[in-house]
């Protein structure tokens, strides 16, 4: 399963975020993700410990946040809830519809411990790369 | 218990909790990947190659479709595969057997490629002498379809035998396909509750406005589709590019 794969990239960009502020420990991680990821949020529970064994998360508490499936209809211009494998208007049917939520597979925030600088909490857009 | 892990603070006042710091990320799980991917798509512009991406189940005939699009196609489309599907060679042989050059990704135990694997197998080809270039990705219907490779189109295999529901079942994959197959349509006499229009309602339930082709790779019907889609992609991409290559298209 490419679980393990995602939760080591996971790790890696945790890394980062703790050495750029300059923490010692990790002690939980936020994700947000949506049932169109493609990833099973149970078996990224399970692959988690695994991955971040060794590293500054090692024992730290993984959160995931279901995101919720939404879709936009263009011909009657509304926003409704659908199911992964029903994605039509709630309202007038219509298929030709626009994912507007329930792809996302997102790391939301790091809880860093020891931090020796103050880390860049209020800066929601600040993006993580490795 | 939630006072350790910190679930009951909020984001907002988490900075304030006793000796933690939370930090807001917003970073894309798949950020290393994607930026490769990038990387990838660049390399496939840079020869005005049209990059397909096969999907399907295993068994679904992704490698017999390759033989016969290399069949058809052989004078008119210059083709190159990376074969990522199996462990054995086998695959790669059937292709290599039919004049095409391939290069084979040992994925040993992975259930799908990344753009990783895709570029090191991209320095060991001549994307110069090309016109498309397939990658076979692992036959496996959840996996492959989380993983960009800078392909610039998905194409998804569902074959007869394995029944019309699959785009219900594997909503992932078949919501990311831009073109959808049906393949082995030479057994649709003995396979009748096979309902080529359930299976086309059930990828338009996904918001999916894909093509959808009926096709044999073994009696050759419904070639002829497949083989102008790739032509009009070719011809498109280059005109996008505008890239004065094009001798073979
Ligand atoms: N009847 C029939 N069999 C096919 C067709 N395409 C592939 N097969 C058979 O299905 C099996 C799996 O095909 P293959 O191309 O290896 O599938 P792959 O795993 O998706 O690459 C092989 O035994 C093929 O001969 C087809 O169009 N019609
Ligand atoms: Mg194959
Ligand atoms: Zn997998
Ligand atoms: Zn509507």
């Amino acid at each position: 399963m490419h679980e393990l794969a995602i939760c080591q990239a996971l790790i890696d960009q945790v890394e980062t975020v703790a050495s750029n502020n300059r923490a010692t420990r990790v002690s939980g991680v936020t994700l947000d993700v949506g049932p169109l990821s493609g990833v099973v949020p149970e078996l990224l529970l399970n692959a988690f410990p695994v991955a971040a064994a060794g590293s500054v998360a090692e024992g730290a508490i993984l959160t995931i946040e279901a995101a919720p499936v939404r879709v936009w209809c263009k011909s009657c211009e509304t926003e409704s809830d659908a199911k992964i494998n029903r994605l039509v208007c709630a309202s007038c049917g219509d298929w030709r519809t626009e994912l507007r939520s329930g792809d996302e597979l997102m790391l939301r925030s790091v809880v860093l411990e020891d931090a020796t600088s103050t880390p860049h909490a209020g800066q929601p857009e600040e993006k993580q790369r490795v | 218990m939630c006072d350790t892990c910190g679930c009951n603070v909020t984001l907002a006042n988490r900075e304030l909790a006793e000796g933690k710091q939370a930090t807001q990320v917003l970073g894309n799980l798949l950020q290393v990947n994607d930026d490769q991917a990038l990387h990838n798509r660049v390399h496939f512009n840079g020869h005005g190659v049209l990059s397909v991406n096969l999907m399907s189940s295993p068994g679904a005939g992704k490698t017999a479709l390759l033989e016969a699009t290399a069949e058809l196609l052989g004078n008119e489309l210059r083709i190159g595969v990376i074969e990522g599907d199996l462990e054995t060679e086998n695959d790669a042989e059937r292709i290599r057997a039919c004049g095409v050059p391939v290069v084979q990704i040992c994925t040993g135990t992975a259930c799908h490629l990344d753009a990783h694997m895709v570029h090191d197998a991209l320095h060991q080809i001549d994307l110069d002498g090309l016109d498309v270039l397939f990658v076979e990705n692992v036959g496996n219907l959840v996996c492959p379809a989380s993983f960009d490779l800078g392909q610039h189109r998905n194409v998804a295999l569902l074959s007869t035998p394995e029944g019309d529901d699959k785009p219900a079942k594997y909503p992932v994959m078949f919501r990311s396909a831009d073109l959808v197959l049906l393949t082995k349509r030479d057994l649709a006499p003995y396979m009748p509750e096979f309902d080529a229009a359930k299976a086309v309602s059930y990828v338009r339930q996904l918001g999916n406005v894909a093509p959808i082709l009926e096709l044999s790779a073994k009696s050759g019907e419904g070639l002829e589709g497949w083989a102008s889609w790739l032509k009009r992609g070719v011809a498109d991409l280059r005109e996008n590019l505008a890239v004065p290559t094009a001798e073979g298209a």
